[in-house]
Formats: C-alpha cells, sequence, structure tokens
C-alpha cells in the first residue's frame, strides 16, 4: 500500500510536469493582463519541434532550444495580434490552438510519413531521468529514504526545472521591479502609463517568458515523458494548466498545488487498484469512462468556482489603447 | 456611395484580404514542403469542382459546416465563444442515431423531425451546461466547452464499444439504421424530377440547412429573442438596465447553438453513414468557427465561407490522394490561420482599407 | 511679468474629424495657479493630456521653464518636471500607496530596495505638505479624498515643479475641495506652478491667479482672475449669455407615487453600501439625492431600479408594492409606471453599436405595440423612433446611425427621448447631464421641469450640487450609504448642504 502509494506520488510528479510549466506561463502572460488560452497551441507545437530537432540532431538540449523557440514565435504572433493590432486576444488564441494542430500533424507527415507520428528517439535524444546523489545510501532511512528514492530522486532534468521555476516565478512576479510592472500593468494599465512605463512592452516581455516556458511544456512532453510526437498529444493539457492557474488565483505555488491535483488525477487513473477500490461504488461498465473523464469533469468543477471564487487581474483581455 | 454601401464594402474587402493572407501563408507552407503551390490551388480546385461526385462531396462538406458555422454564430452574438461545436455535434448525433435505431419501424416524416427534436434536447444539453455554467458561475465558455468535447468524446468510445456495439461485430459502432429512416440522397431526389447524377453522400439535409440559415437569420435580426440576445452579446450592463436576463439568454444562445450543431449528425449519420461511429463528427465544429468568423457570423457570409470550406475539405481529400508529402491537415492548418487574419488580426489593414474606400467614395 | 512655467504655441489636434484643439496657445507664469475654464468637450483635457505626453499633438509647440521640448510620453513630461493628477485616478487599486508611488521609479532588479528607499522620502513629503494617507495602505480601502492625495504625493515623489489638475472636487465634498485648495496655495508659496482644469466658475474665482477660458476646442481668452467675473466667463464659455439659474414654479406636490422603506444593500465584494434608507417621491416634485460620488447613490439607484435585485427593505410604486422576495427587475419596475435614465449611458442607457432606432425601444422591446406573432413591427419601431427624436431635436436627425456615433449631448437625448416618451408616472435620473453641452443641459433641465409640473414624480441623482440646487424641490444628502438629511430646496444654503456631504449632522454641530 505506502510502496502504492509512493508510485502514485512519483507519477503524479511526472505527469505535472507540463501542467506547470504552462501554468506557469499562462501567470506571466495573464498577469500582464493578456488572456492566454493558446497554451494548448504553445505545448503542441513546442512536443512536435522539440521532437523533430531532437531527432534531427540527437540532441535533447536542442530539441528543449527548439520548442522554445517555438513557442515564442506562437506567443510573439498572439502579442502582435492582440497587444499591437489590439484583435480579439481569445480568437487568437483559439487561431493559435488550431494553427497548431494542424500544423504539427502536416509537417509530421511530410517529414517522417508515420501518420502524425515523429520517430522514436534514441536514449541520447531525449531526457533521461538522473539518480540523485546518494538515492541508494538514503534507501535505508524509514520514510525520508522512501520518499527520496521514489518520488524525489530518478527524474528527467525538466522535472527539477519545472519545480524550479514555481519559486522563480513567484519571485519575478511579487519581488522584482519587473513584476511591479507587470502586476500594475495587468491591473490598471492607464496608470502604468501614465508612470512613463510602456505598457506594451511590458506586455511583450511577459509573453517572451510565457512562450518559453509554454515551448518547455510541450519539449516535456515528447522528449522526457514519451521519446516521440505523436499528433494531439497535448490532448487538452494547455486547458488544464489553464484551469489550474485561475483555480490558484494567478499564483504560483496555489497553481502548482493545482497542477498536482489534476495530474494525480491521470496518475491513479489506470492504477488496477483504483479500479478495484471503485468498482463497489461505481457500476463496471461506468467506471472506464468515469476515470477518463474525470480530469475533465474536475476542470469544468474547478472553473465553475465550486473550489472558491477567482478574481482575474482587472484589465485582463482589454488591449491597452489610449483613445477612448 | 452612402454609409452603409461603404461599411459593407469596406467589410468586404478586409474578408477577402483577410482569406488571401490565410491561403499565402499556406502557399508558403505548400512551398517549403517542396511543392508547388500553383498545383495544389488547380488539384484542390478540380478536386471540389472539376467532376459532378466532386460537387456532391463538396456540398455535403458544406451541409456540416453550415451548421457548426450558425452554432458559432448564434453564440457570438451573443457574446460567447462556443468552441464546442465538437462535442455537441457528437451528442447531438447520438440523438439522432438513437431517434432512428428505436423508431426505425417508423416513417421518415415522422422520424425526421424527431431527430431533429433528439438532436436539439442532447446537443442542446450539451451546450446548456457550459451556458449554465458561465451564466451562473462565471466559468469561462471557451475552457469548459473544450473540456465538453474530451468528455462527449470519452462518453461515444464507450458507448458505443460497449452498449451500442452489436456483440458479434468488431468495429466500435451500431448495427446500421432501417433504409426506411434514412434521409434521401441527392441523387434520388434528383431522380423524382428525372434528372440522373453520380452519387455521393450529399442528401436531402442539405436543404434543411439552407433552411436554417434563414431561420437564424431572421431569429437574430428581426425578432425580439433575437434583440435580447444581441443586447446581451454586446453591452451586458445595457441588457440588466433593459430588464432583459443575462443568464437566460446565455443559456438559450448556447442550446440554440449546440441543437445547430447537433444537425450535423442529421446529415452525418441519417445521411450518409447510417449508422452510429466513432468521431463523425472530427474537425467540424473547429471548422465552424472558422466559417463563422470569414463569414462574418452572418448567415449569408456563413454560406459562402462553408461553400469555401466544403472545396478546402474536398479539394484537400483529393490533394493528399495525388500529392503524398500534403497532409488532409492541412485543412486544419488553414484553419488557424483563417480565424488568426479574419478574426484576431481583423484590423491588420483595416485603416488603409478604409481610407481607400473613403477615396473612393469622394 | 515673471517667468514662464509654460508656453504653448499654435496646438492642433484631430481625433478622426473632430477638431479637440485649435491653435490653441498657452502661457503658464511660474508660481502661480493658472485656472482653465471650459464646458465639457471644449478641450481642455486633451490640451493638459498633450502637454503630458499622453497625446501628441498635430502641430505646435511645447516650451517648458523656457526651454523648447518634444513630450513623446509620461516619461518626458515627467522629466520636464510636470506631474499631473488625472479626473480618472490612475492608480492601482490592489496595491499599497507606496507601491504606486515607486511603480515606474524602481531602481534594480529587487523591489525591495526600492520600497524602502522611497519609504522615507514619501513619509516626508507626507507631512510637508499635509498629505497624509499611510504609506502601506491599499488603494482600494482609501476613500476617494485620500486617494487623490496619493496622486498629489505621486507628483510631488517624482520631483513635479508643475502640477495639473483635472477638475479634482468632482469627488470631494465642499470641505475637501477647500482643504485641497489649501494645499494647492502652500505648493504656490514654495514657487511650484499649478494647473487647474474645472468647469467650475467658482473654483476659479476662489483659488486661481490667472484664467484661460476654452471653447469648442479654441482658447477664447486669458484673463486676470481679480479682474473678471463670474458672469464674464460664463459668458465666454458658451459664447452666449447664459441664465445660471432655472426658472421653475413652486411645486404642487400629490400623493406618493414612490416610496422607499428601509432599503439596504451590500454589494457583491461585502461592502455594505445603503444602510436603511426610507424617503418618499410625491407627484409633482423633484427629489434631489446630492452627496459625493460613491456614497451609495448609485447602489440607491440600482436597487429602486430593478438593475440589482431589492436585498432588504422594500419598495412602493404607485399602488404596488415591491419586496425582495419577489426578485422584480428592471422590466418589472418598467411595467409598473417607472421610467429610468441611468447614470451612464454609454455602459448601460444605450448599446452604443446598436442604431438610433434599435436604442429607441431599448427595454420596451417586449411591448406588444413593436411585436408580431414571431417578428418585430419594424415600422412602429421606425415612427417611435422618429418621432422622439423630432420632439427631442436629436441631431443629426438618422434613424440608422450608431448611437456611438452621435455626440453626448445627442445621445443621452436619445435616452431622455426613449424614457419620458412613455408618458411615466415615476421618472428616475442619475447625473442627467454628465458629459454634456450647455445647450442640452439647459433642453433637458426644462424637459425634467416639465415633467414636474404635468404631475409626475422626479427622483433625481447628481453628484453636481449645482444642478441639484437648481431642480430640486427638496433635497436628500447621502454620505456612507445613509441619508444624512433632507433640506428644503428654498431654504438650502451649500454650506450646509457641504457639510451634510462629509457626514457631519445638523444635531453634531
Amino acid at each position: 500500500m505506502w510502496n502504492d502509494f509512493l508510485l502514485i506520488l512519483d507519477a503524479t510528479l511526472r505527469i505535472s510536469v507540463p501542467f506547470v510549466f504552462a501554468a506557469m506561463g499562462g501567470i506571466f502572460a495573464e498577469r500582464s493582463g493578456v488572456i492566454d488560452f493558446g497554451l494548448e497551441g504553445k505545448m503542441l507545437g513546442g512536443a512536435f519541434v522539440a521532437a523533430t530537432v531532437a531527432y534531427w540532431t540527437q540532441s535533447a538540449w536542442w530539441g528543449l532550444l527548439g520548442a522554445i523557440g517555438i513557442g515564442i514565435i506562437f506567443s510573439m504572433i498572439h502579442g502582435y495580434a492582440s497587444i499591437s493590432k489590439r484583435g480579439n486576444q481569445v480568437v487568437s488564441c483559439v487561431a493559435i490552438n488550431i494553427f497548431a494542430m494542424g500544423l504539427t500533424v502536416v509537417l509530421a507527415n511530410a517529414w517522417f510519413g508515420m501518420g502524425g507520428k515523429t520517430p522514436q528517439l534514441s536514449k541520447e535524444a531525449r531526457f533521461m531521468s538522473i539518480e540523485l546523489p546518494y538515492a541508494e545510501e538514503f534507501r535505508n532511512i524509514p520514510i525520508f529514504g522512501d520518499i527520496y528514492y521514489e518520488i524525489i530522486s530518478g527524474h528527467s532534468i525538466l522535472v527539477y526545472i519545472a519545480f524550479l521555476m514555481v519559486p522563480i516565478t513567484a519571485w519575478v512576479i511579487f519581488k522584482s521591479s519587473f513584476g511591479l510592472r507587470l502586476r500594475a500593468t495587468g491591473e490598471n494599465p492607464l496608470a502604468v502609463d501614465t508612470t512613463g512605463i510602456s505598457v506594451n512592452k511590458t506586455r511583450y516581455q511577459a509573453l517572451l517568458l510565457n512562450g518559453i516556458l509554454g515551448g518547455m511544456s510541450g519539449a516535456y512532453l515528447s522528449t522526457a515523458h514519451l521519446a516521440f510526437f505523436v499528433k494531439d498529444m497535448s490532448a487538452g493539457k494547455g486547458y488544464i494548466a489553464l484551469a489550474a492557474m485561475i483555480v490558484g488565483k494567478w499564483r504560483p505555488y496555489p497553481a502548482m498545488f493545482a497542477c498536482l491535483l489534476f495530474s494525480f488525477l491521470f496518475a491513479i487513473k489506470d492504477k488496477p487498484e483504483v479500479f478495484d477500490l471503485l468498482k463497489g461504488i461505481v457500476p463496471v461498465k461506468l467506471l472506464n469512462s468515469f476515470l477518463d473523464m474525470s480530469p475533465y469533469i474536475l476542470t469544468v468543477i474547478f472553473l465553475a468556482g465550486f473550489v472558491g471564487r477567482a478574481v482575474a487581474p482587472k484589465a485582463i483581455g482589454q488591449p491597452f489603447s489610449k483613445e477612448k | 456611395m452612402n454609409e452603409t454601401q461603404a461599411n459593407t464594402l469596406v467589410v468586404t474587402l478586409v474578408t477577402i484580404i483577410n482569406l488571401l493572407l490565410a491561403f499565402l501563408v499556406s502557399g508558403i507552407v505548400i512551398w517549403v514542403l517542396g511543392e508547388d503551390p500553383w498545383f495544389a490551388l488547380k488539384t484542390m480546385l478540380y478536386g471540389a469542382f472539376g467532376y459532378d461526385e466532386g460537387l456532391g462531396y463538396t456540398l455535403y462538406y458544406t451541409t456540416n459546416f453550415i451548421f457548426t458555422g450558425l452554432a458559432f454564430a448564434v453564440g457570438f452574438h451573443c457574446g460567447l465563444f462556443n468552441i464546442g461545436a465538437e462535442g455537441q455535434a457528437y451528442i447531438g448525433g447520438l440523438g439522432v442515431g438513437l431517434v432512428c435505431l428505436w423508431l426505425e419501424s417508423w416513417p421518415l416524416w415522422l422520424v425526421f423531425p424527431l431527430a431533429i427534436l433528439a438532436s436539439i434536447v442532447l446537443g442542446g444539453l450539451w451546450g446548456a451546461i457550459p451556458g449554465y455554467l458561465k451564466a451562473k458561475r462565471g466559468s469561462h465558455e471557451v475552457v469548459t466547452t473544450i473540456m465538453f468535447n474530451f468528455i462527449a468524446s470519452v462518453v461515444m468510445v464507450n458507448l458505443l464499444s460497449h452498449v451500442l456495439k452489436p456483440p458479434q461485430e468488431m468495429s466500435p459502432e451500431s448495427r446500421e439504421f432501417s433504409e426506411g429512416v434514412w434521409v434521401p440522397q441527392m441523387h434520388e431526389i434528383f431522380e423524382w424530377f428525372g434528372i440522373e447524377i453520380t452519387q455521393t453522400p450529399l442528401n436531402g439535409t442539405f436543404f434543411f440547412a439552407l433552411i436554417c440559415l434563414f431561420l437564424v437569420w431572421r431569429f437574430i435580426w428581426y425578432t425580439r429573442w433575437g434583440y435580447e440576445l444581441r443586447t446581451v452579446g454586446t453591452n451586458e450592463t445595457a441588457s440588466v438596465y433593459a430588464g432583459i436576463s443575462v443568464s437566460k439568454n446565455i443559456i438559450i444562445a448556447m442550446v440554440i447553438g449546440g441543437g445547430l450543431a447537433g444537425f450535423v449528425g442529421i446529415n452525418e449519420i441519417m445521411g450518409s453513414s447510417h449508422r452510429l461511429m466513432l468521431n463523425f463528427q472530427a474537425g467540424i465544429g473547429f471548422t465552424g468557427i472558422a466559417v463563422s468568423l470569414i463569414g462574418r457570423n452572418h448567415p449569408l457570409g456563413i454560406l459562402l465561407a462553408a461553400l469555401l470550406f466544403g472545396i478546402l475539405y474536398q479539394g484537400g481529400a483529393e490533394l493528399s490522394f495525388e500529392v503524398q508529402a500534403i497532409d488532409r491537415h492541412m485543412v486544419v492548418l488553414i484553419q488557424g490561420l483563417v480565424i488568426l487574419f479574419a478574426g484576431a488580426l481583423e484590423n491588420l489593414f483595416r485603416p488603409q482599407i478604409e481610407q481607400f474606400v473613403k477615396r473612393l467614395a469622394t | 511679468m515673471s517667468a514662464l512655467a509654460i508656453e504653448l504655441t499654435g496646438i492642433n489636434k484631430n481625433f478622426g474629424n473632430v477638431c479637440a484643439n485649435k491653435d490653441v496657445s498657452l502661457k503658464v507664469e511660474s508660481g502661480t495657479i493658472h485656472g482653465i475654464i471650459g464646458e465639457n468637450g471644449a478641450g481642455k483635457s486633451t490640451l493638459m493630456s498633450i502637454l503630458y505626453g499622453f497625446y501628441q499633438a498635430d502641430s505646435g509647440t511645447i516650451s517648458v521653464q523656457d526651454k523648447s521640448m518634444q513630450i513623446q510620453n509620461a516619461h518626458d513630461a515627467i522629466d520636464a518636471g510636470i506631474g499631473m493628477v488625472h479626473q480618472h485616478f490612475m492608480l492601482v487599486d490592489t496595491f499599497t500607496v507606496l507601491e504606486n508611488v515607486v511603480l515606474g521609479t524602481e531602481t534594480g532588479y529587487s523591489l525591495k530596495k526600492s520600497l524602502e528607499a522611497s519609504a522615507l522620502e514619501l513619509q516626508r513629503l507626507e507631512k510637508e505638505y499635509h498629505l497624509e494617507v499611510g504609506i502601506d495602505s491599499v488603494i482600494n480601502t482609501l476613500p476617494v479624498g485620500l486617494q487623490q492625495r496619493v496622486e498629489i504625493l505621486k507628483a510631488l515623489y517624482r520631483g513635479a515643479d508643475i502640477l495639473i489638475l483635472d477638475e479634482p472636487t468632482g469627488v470631494l465634498t465642499p470641505q475637501e475641495a477647500d482643504h485641497l485648495f489649501r494645499v494647492l496655495s502652500e505648493l504656490r508659496e514654495q514657487g511650484k506652478t499649478v494647473i487647474l482644469i474645472t468647469h467650475k466658475l467658482r473654483e476659479i474665482m476662489a483659488i486661481t491667479d490667472n484664467v484661460s477660458v476654452m471653447r469648442q476646442g479654441e482658447m477664447v481668452a486669458h484673463l486676470k482672475t481679480a479682474e473678471t467675473n463670474q458672469e464674464e466667463l460664463a459668458e465666454l464659455m458658451v459664447g452666449r449669455k447664459v441664465l445660471l439659474q432655472v426658472d421653475k414654479a413652486p411645486a404642487k406636490p400629490g400623493k406618493p407615487v414612490l416610496t422607499v422603506e428601509h432599503l439596504d444593500f451590500t454589494d457583491d465584494s461585502g461592502v455594505h453600501r445603503v444602510k436603511d434608507v426610507s424617503f418618499n417621491v410625491r407627484s409633482g416634485e423633484i427629489v434631489g439625492i446630492a452627496g459625493v460620488s460613491g456614497n451609495g447613490q448609485s447602489e440607491l439607484l440600482a436597487a429602486i431600479t430593478g438593475i440589482q435585485p431589492l436585498q432588504k427593505g422594500q419598495l412602493k410604486i404607485n399602488s404596488e408594492t415591491i419586496r425582495p422576495d419577489m426578485r422584480a427587475d428592471a422590466a418589472d419596475m418598467r411595467r409598473f409606471g417607472m421610467a429610468h435614465v441611468p447614470e451612464d449611458r454609454q455602459r448601460m442607457g444605450l448599446v452604443t453599436s446598436f442604431s438610433a432606432q434599435e436604442n429607441s425601444i431599448l427595454g420596451y422591446h417586449n411591448d406588444p405595440a413593436y411585436n408580431g406573432l414571431f417578428e418585430m413591427d419594424r415600422d412602429a419601431i421606425l415612427s417611435t423612433c422618429q418621432h422622439g427624436m423630432e420632439h427631442y431635436d436629436v441631431r443629426p436627425n438618422n434613424l440608422n446611425l450608431r448611437a456611438s456615433l452621435f455626440s453626448g449631448g445627442n445621445q443621452q437625448k436619445l435616452v431622455v427621448a426613449r424614457e419620458l416618451e412613455r408618458d411615466p408616472e415615476l421618472l428616475v435620473i442619475g447625473q442627467p447631464t454628465r458629459g454634456v453641452d450647455i445647450g442640452a443641459i439647459e433642453f433637458i433641465h426644462r424637459q425634467i421641469i416639465a415633467m414636474r409640473d404635468a404631475g409626475k414624480a422626479v427622483l433625481l441623482v447628481s453628484v453636481e450640487l449645482d444642478e441639484i440646487l437648481s431642480l430640486s424641490d427638496r433635497i436628500l444628502v447621502m454620505f456612507a450609504g445613509q441619508i444624512m438629511g433632507e433640506v428644503q430646496a428654498s431654504s438650502a444654503n451649500e454650506r450646509d448642504i457641504g457639510l451634510l456631504m462629509a457626514g457631519i449632522s445638523k444635531e453634531a454641530t
């Protein structure tokens, strides 16, 4: 039982990485007042480019860099449409998501002809798990040893980077000068303008960070979690990350915990033990669908504010314009 | 040229230029893939119009896009961004399929309206839940409708593989409906008048789609219910001031949208495949967004845009058949670009075009 | 003549086809308080926004302290020693006073150092200029009067020598305004230059040294305040003689039409906005509700008109009693005979992207007169709109024009026409002349009085004390959600009402 529990938590961490990256990216964009429903597209684009570049160069790091590149390109397109051209931000996001859906498959088929999949990556071309120091030695210490060995150690480097991003995001948002401007821009852009700071520049900066993190979330999917890209592999994860961010009230730590909660559901739904446990409560015929749906249903429930209401940055979605 | 005419001209030019931009970028993608964009264009147009079978398919796809385009447009007029037509069509189609399975011995003239009703009830329900959550809890419909697409997909996979699949069959689909409840196909309808055309999936639902276009047009701009819907969509505060219930209208718009999306099931299930199957709605819902936006959310524009995407679908299928390197998903990519240019970057060249029209007018 | 702090020459600014500033020149002497007066839309705010770098002039030159310069953005203005207190405060609600002041002046990556360094300086400024607010208070917990102080502190912190204030007293009680004027005088004594934008003649006379008058985008006069008077300024502002008084016969009140009993309202964030308010409005009288903006008037209006569901207490309109459990909305109120001209026509009274004719039935669109079995009766709507626009002299007389393309005054007339044309028993009207030119003000005032003389009941809410005083028969003063007292218009004076507006009741004094 204890071991199962550890394994589930271990899986939870692995699954949560793209959510955490994307949610942190979302926080930067939305705190600055730019809606970001386009995390899904950046994740998908990042996953495809990472897998492709990693395959060509046989290096996971180049793949990561490529993913960051596409993330930035997408976020800059979004920025151009919604900041410079003051277009509808939601429309722009949906455009990017659908564009990414089409582009990745078209390119994957043109280049690899494997029905929307990219070739399997070798060990060198992906992020492998790394053993932290003393994992074996600590193993004998009760509880802590188990936790250290099973949960904390033995992940790919991206997992550690993802969780490092949380305190970094928190510091930037709340403790840095840039963060003060960022938050002010999301709350009252006119006020920011009258102090002589450029609202648009601040928003572009926020979107740059957003693109980097969005791309990283995708790279993890295809070069660390799995070893290839497959059509539609983000499967709504970008939207779920968005929901986690909203539930976390646009704060890094609460958003991270929301990500972990969603991931926990993903982690347990494939465990036969859980199936057995719920068998008595939910009819078997329905049980599979129920488990498959649970992350999506939970997302809806969270968004409906049944777990506390969220107050968005006040100027979110409003392009900055001096003319009335 | 008076103000209205000038406005229409601006809007038309803006739309055409945005569309051309989307095609230009798509052409570049094709060129990057090492193929000839001109050849691609010619192949697509030939595939869509060149022979009457192609035309039949084109109009068959057009029928679907009219429904999902309208589904998006009705929501849009109420200020909603309903990107859940995919799931609404899926579940609405389930309703159509169930009616056809249960009442297959009934005459078509009875089953058809009941199928419409079932599609409105189930598709509408699938829209109503996100609508309710938006109206009462403020959950953003973009995320909830997407989630409902995923939920619909899980529901259908399980229903088809565990409940509706005949035991001896392998693939997760229902049995075929009896022929009595099939919507007459276009070649049959033409036959009644003594005209012979090639058999394609195009069927009588096409005419129903045209009726829907007309009804939505009258509803939105000529009835008090449409007036309320548009008021809510443009100014919620003014709606409350006018005694118009915001939440009621949001839910109504989502139900109508869901119902319209569900009609895809009539075209696909009742009119063509004659059985419930997996993913019959795949991509049609999302295409509706592009159709509605490029059609400026107006039924006439939606008709033209649906035709355009019908051409792209059918022509694209032809193209991917001819040129292996170009996948059918090219259409999805184009959709993304159309939404980007016609929706989000609508103002890209608007000032210049307005200037141009102004100069033209004087 | 002493040195010039500001010199503007030949400033032109157009927004599309609208000319906001036409060949405007202005000289402001150093160490003076200079008033700029003009009607709404005369171009005062635009001019100052150009000076502050918010807009760029199409042509013309700016020089500050005798140095010619280009002001591209707020940053340049701040560098030139210009500070501005905007009409709508430019503060981040969720930040503290300190954070708001520091915003834009931070140094280094870490915020902590900037905040620590600024705290002392800010506290010094607070004391020196009698602008105490408490540097760690969060803005949205501060009353508007204090928020304005933060704005002034912000400018001073940035080393402003020239301070522009745009309609600063709109949100203040008369007593608070006096305090502000004392602060401004002090600033002048310290050698700072103050530019005061206002449309209130009284303020110009009370505090300025020089005054410039603007009308329809042009500068029409520069005068020494000591050498002019209110009548002359008013005439310059409007371009013709104006009657500062509204003529009206004594009221002949009848039976109560609207009775408000123990009305209580708490908003979504839990703030108790309206506290146990009771009053009535009788037929044939105008009851005015005075008060500084944000003291519960808007919420009271919303509760009475069905915009917000009634929470506690009850209303009586004619013979109809409305209790919270009835969940009456705005449509119900209309049915009971209430017409409502809302405070904010663009957000509430109109759908600005709809045509004039579609707007002419907003709120009355379910009326059987406009509806067939399925579709609406376009001819009926057309004739209603046509009639209203002619009767209320709405220009341009184009039924298909989008509401956003009408001027402020004509938009307001569209709303007034819609609400008054149906001959309601009760008119509830909020800020009837906000952002409206003088011609339309006079017209709308006459309509309101005509309503009263026809034996209707009128409830008027306005933050313009002058408007309340000239129209009302009885005046109720609101402060912090309560009715502080009632004054008969005939015996009202500004000082008494001012005290009530500040929450000081007669019994206490």
